[in-house]
């Protein structure tokens, strides 16, 4: 297929996308006028029912439970995937530690303020994430966004240029780990409501006062769960993206 | 705007220009880039569909329950779909390297044959 062939398809095909999803558009309920059920259902009663007042973390976690276990194993799987396609292939080898020195002193020639400021900001990124997962079920944020921040300060020690201190601090086998525990964990938390109450995911711990940290039942340690295994899922897969940059081809 | 349905055609126009993107990407990690771009008009689409002219955020740590606030389902959808999302990128670019150390291309027209 020629390039100007398959730019000719694609000009037909969109043209027929656009008027159809034109058609859709025009019957849609106007923008900035929702309607409703589910919506308005949850804001009613999601604080009173659950003790959370982040609304859309009770959902992700409770309502929608199940769902989003789905959706963590995709993620567990794609990381899984990530590691199973970057792994040391027969025609590749490894540098000797002795070549991984030289080569971190010719490629990260980083400016004294870049690491600095990276090092600076590792303890306050891991403090804000942590801040972001328990806080999940009150204020904006949870397991999601928290362990995506938490990732982040990893990726500092990078930034400073300490890419061999960061193959130390990051070993693959605690990373392995953590996803696991953290996968497993949010699983395990929906059995405990199926043994004691007879629905996966039923909350049956007390619900506590709302607005405090200790309210919401099993929401913050499912926060905390889904945390642990973001934070370690994303770390490893940047891990073996920069494992890549030591491993050179034997032939070519 | 307020009150119309033109916001929608916003998530159209992405949904079409990452799609003209990846058919006529010469690199794999523009075309990855492209299909990010695509998964992004579901976003702004869906979001979209629950927005609430005048509303605040559905969290009621600092205002009542009951105050006008835009729909969590919607908001929810996206939250898991975006980490997921950056994961399944993750998984496309590690496919895209392994093709570039294979036959020394990142581009999709100079691969012909399926090697094994």
């Amino acid at each position: 297929m020629t390039r100007r062939f398959r730019t000719v398809v694609f000009a037909v095909g969109a043209a027929g996308v656009a008027a159809f999803l034109a058609w859709g558009f025009a019957a849609t309920p106007k923008f900035g006028h929702y309607r409703g059920p589910y919506g308005n259902i949850l804001q009613k009663h999601g604080v009173q029912e659950r003790h959370a007042t982040n609304i859309v973390n009770a959902i992700v976690f409770d309502y929608r439970g199940i769902d989003t276990i789905g959706e963590e194993f995709i993620l567990f799987a794609a990381v899984m995937g990530v590691t199973l396609l970057l792994r040391r292939q027969r025609e590749e080898r490894e540098l000797g530690p002795a070549q991984e020195r030289a080569e971190e002193r010719t490629l990260l020639q980083t400016s004294d303020a870049v690491r600095v400021a990276s090092l600076a900001l590792i303890a306050p990124t891991e403090a804000l994430g942590m801040y972001v997962v328990v806080h999940g079920h009150l204020t904006p944020g949870g397991g999601f966004q928290g362990g995506l921040v938490l990732a982040a300060a990893p990726l500092f020690i990078y930034l400073a240029g300490r890419y061999l201190v960061f193959r130390t601090v990051n070993p693959v086998g605690i990373l392995d780990f953590g996803e696991g525990l953290g996968a497993g964990g949010f699983v395990a938390i929906g059995l405990i409501g199926l043994v004691s109450a007879a629905a996966f995911l039923q909350n049956v711990w007390p619900l506590g006062q709302v607005r405090s940290v200790f309210s919401g039942g099993m929401l913050p340690v499912i926060n905390l769960a889904v945390g642990l295994e973001v934070a370690a899922g994303v770390v490893l897969v940047v891990y073996e993206f920069l494992e890549q940059t030591l491993v050179v081809r034997s032939r070519g | 705007m307020r009150g119309g349905v033109l916001p929608y055609f916003l998530a159209g126009w992405l949904f079409l220009i990452g799609l003209y993107g990846v058919t006529t990407s010469r690199n794999f990690v523009q075309l990855v880039m492209c299909l990010s771009v695509v998964q992004s008009s579901t976003y702004v689409l869906i979001l979209e569909v629950g927005y609430r002219v005048g509303a605040t955020a559905p969290i009621y740590k600092d205002v009542p329950v009951g105050t006008r606030a835009v729909d969590p389902v919607v908001q929810s959808l996206v939250l898991t779909d975006i980490v997921v999302g950056v994961v399944v990128v993750a998984l496309i670019l590690s496919l895209a390297l392994q093709i570039h150390k294979r036959s020394e291309t990142v581009n999709p027209d100079d691969l012909h044959v399926m090697e094994g």
